[in-house]
């Protein structure tokens, strides 16, 4: 918008809240729109539920979460082969986001030239701007017959989306670490120099241990992302509702089944993928209550993002 | 081996720059290798034309027109309301249970995952309020979706405002809202809209919520509770029902440049803002 009209909308808006008493007015709706995030929250928990919940008590928490059975068409609703499936690629994705995402928090705040961190930041967060399904397609592309060729198994596995899910968890991982990073006061790293440490002894020694709630709760939240993404995993997982033995077998993600099937489910199968829903939804709210406590643990630290 | 501090220091540091390589190397590989295989694909028709046979043949022209739909509705439903949450939490009030709550009701938000957002989306906006697959549904639910996002850069960009702009505005007479709007807003407009174009990749990225309420319909949507598709739910059909790998390379580089230009003119303006504030 031209500078111009952008004045002219704020000399509007100010003489319209001239008339009435502009400042209670404001305040009032402004307080209103604060309350949207948090009534949008409460509206989201309530309807996921209202779905999701009773099909959980009709079915029984226990058989609904530990039931390998899952043919929604004959009302058998097990989703442990899910559970197993998002907790397996999760955790492989955590390795690859761990390992690169703490590797690069470091660089980028301990060792690298200022220039070079002014390229390498913009270009992590493009990493995070790509959308889900490009990582996916990429994934089918190259990495998943490169599996199936050089290591064995259908390629659709296990492997493929952690590794595809630990690049897309860096950039939640490498921001919030750096944040945890830089959080760290000064004189920490200058008195660890000072008393003779390399920088490399000081980065693992004092800089790390300070910011080590940052940086357990960049892990937490990267393991949020990995959980929940959806599309880039239905593409390279493969999808199989049974319990992976190995990381070249296939699985399917809590979230994969509910996007898998939604477009033809109805009735009590259409309340099992909310359920599914409700599964996903708890593990993230824990997660996410974890990351919250650990970011917000020293004072002055960093907030989640 | 005698413990080397030193050359513990060079190895640590050079295993960092490899995986620092490698990350960027992955970065420059997904976008050069989709672009090599989308641009030549790329033409005047492709842009223009409307899908033949389910998207095997023909162009993408009415998901682009989607895709700006329902960004653009999803970004300005949840610019003011989320410019008003960070004005309210940085201007109007002091630290205090009630904002405590607000921002957890923010963070939880953004960390929820779009799968969710969608489920909610159908029930809710789709199914409760009536509006069915729809571009307004689609709307919504993004806009729901990318709220975090605007209220926190907008957040920080208005807490970057110096003190002393406040104050002196405060000692010409001015009121709470005048300083704000003229002074503070003004200052961190460039902080703002970063955000805002921030949140205008994500909508155009997203794709399991818009799935589950915009629809997949091929035509193009006539009025906001048509049904529409969008650019990268098409290509995913396209890429997951071997549909037609040229126009899949095609959609994606659209999709993969318009992200460029997005985050380009993201860390512009934050450049330029830096350069105001400071």
């Amino acid at each position: 918008m031209s500078r111009p009209r952008v004045r002219a909308a704020i000399r509007w808006l100010c003489t319209l809240a001239k008339r009435v008493n502009q400042e209670t007015l404001v305040s009032v709706v402004l307080t209103a729109m604060a309350l949207t995030a948090v009534s949008g929250l409460a509206v989201i928990t309530a309807f996921i539920f209202k779905e999701g919940l009773p099909l959980i008590m009709k079915v029984g928490l226990k058989d609904f979460i530990l039931s390998s059975d899952w043919h929604p068409l004959e009302g058998k609703f097990g989703i442990f082969p899910m559970v197993v499936g998002s907790l397996a690629v999760t955790a492989g994705a955590m390795v690859i986001g761990l390992i690169f995402g703490l590797g690069g928090a470091i660089l980028l705040t301990q060792f690298c030239p200022p220039r070079l961190v002014s390229i390498l930041k913009p270009s992590i967060e493009l990493l995070a701007g790509i959308p889900s399904v490009v990582y996916g397609f990429m994934g089918v592309v190259i990495l998943v017959p490169f599996i199936r060729e050089h290591i064995g198994g259908p390629g659709l596995s296990v492997l493929a989306a952690s590794i595809v899910l630990g690049i897309m968890v860096l950039p939640t991982v490498i921001s919030i670490s750096v944040d945890a990073l830089q959080a760290v006061p000064r004189p920490y790293r200058e008195g660890s120099i000072a008393l003779g440490a390399t920088e490399w002894q000081t980065t693992h020694m004092v800089m790390l241990r300070a910011a080590r709630s940052g940086i357990v709760a960049a892990v937490i939240l990267g393991m949020g992302r990995a959980v929940g993404e959806t599309m880039a995993v239905i593409m390279v997982a493969g999808n199989t509702v049974a319990l992976p033995h190995s990381p070249l077998d296939s699985v399917r993600t809590l979230t994969s089944n509910i996007a898998l099937e939604m477009a033809y489910a109805a009735g009590d199968h259409r309340k099992a993928l909310f359920a599914t829903g409700v599964t996903l939804f708890v593990i993230i709210m824990i997660l996410n209550t974890i990351a919250l406590r650990f970011s917000r643990r020293r004072a002055g630290g960093t907030r989640s993002r | 081996m005698r413990h080397n501090p030193a050359r513990s220091q060079i190895l640590a540091i050079t295993v960092m720059w490899v995986l620092a390589a490698l990350t960027i190397g992955v970065l420059l590989f997904i976008i050069a290798f989709i672009l090599a295989h989308g641009v030549p694909h790329l033409t005047l028709a492709f842009l223009s034309e409307a899908p033949r046979s389910g998207g095997r043949e023909g162009g993408i022209f009415p998901m682009i027109v989607s895709t700006l739909y329902v960004t653009g509705l999803a970004v300005l439903i949840a610019t003011p309301i989320g410019l008003g949450t960070a004005i309210y939490l940085t201007e109007y009030t002091r630290e205090s249970r009630l904002t405590a709550v607000i921002r957890f009701g923010a963070d939880c938000l953004a960390g929820i995952p779009s799968i969710i957002f969608g489920l909610f989306g159908f029930v809710f906006f789709v199914i409760t309020l009536g509006m069915g697959l729809s571009v307004i549904a689609g709307a919504l639910t993004l806009a729901v979706m990318v709220l975090p996002t605007i209220i926190r850069t907008s957040e920080e960009a208005i807490r970057a405002v110096p003190r002393a702009y406040r104050e002196v505005s405060y000692g010409l007479g001015s009121t709470r809202w005048q300083m704000v709007t003229r002074v503070v807003l003004r200052s961190a407009l460039p902080g703002i809209c970063t955000g805002v174009v921030l949140s205008a990749g994500r909508s155009i990225s997203e794709t399991a919520a818009v799935m589950l309420t915009a629809g997949s319909s091929l035509t193009l949507p006539r009025s906001l509770f048509d049904s529409s598709r969008t650019l990268s739910l098409h290509f995913y059909t396209l890429s997951r029902e071997g549909l037609s790998m040229a126009n899949a390379y095609a959609t994606a580089s659209i999709l993969i440049l318009a992200i460029l230009a997005i985050n380009l003119s993201a860390y512009w303006l934050m450049r330029r803002f830096v350069a105001k504030v400071s």
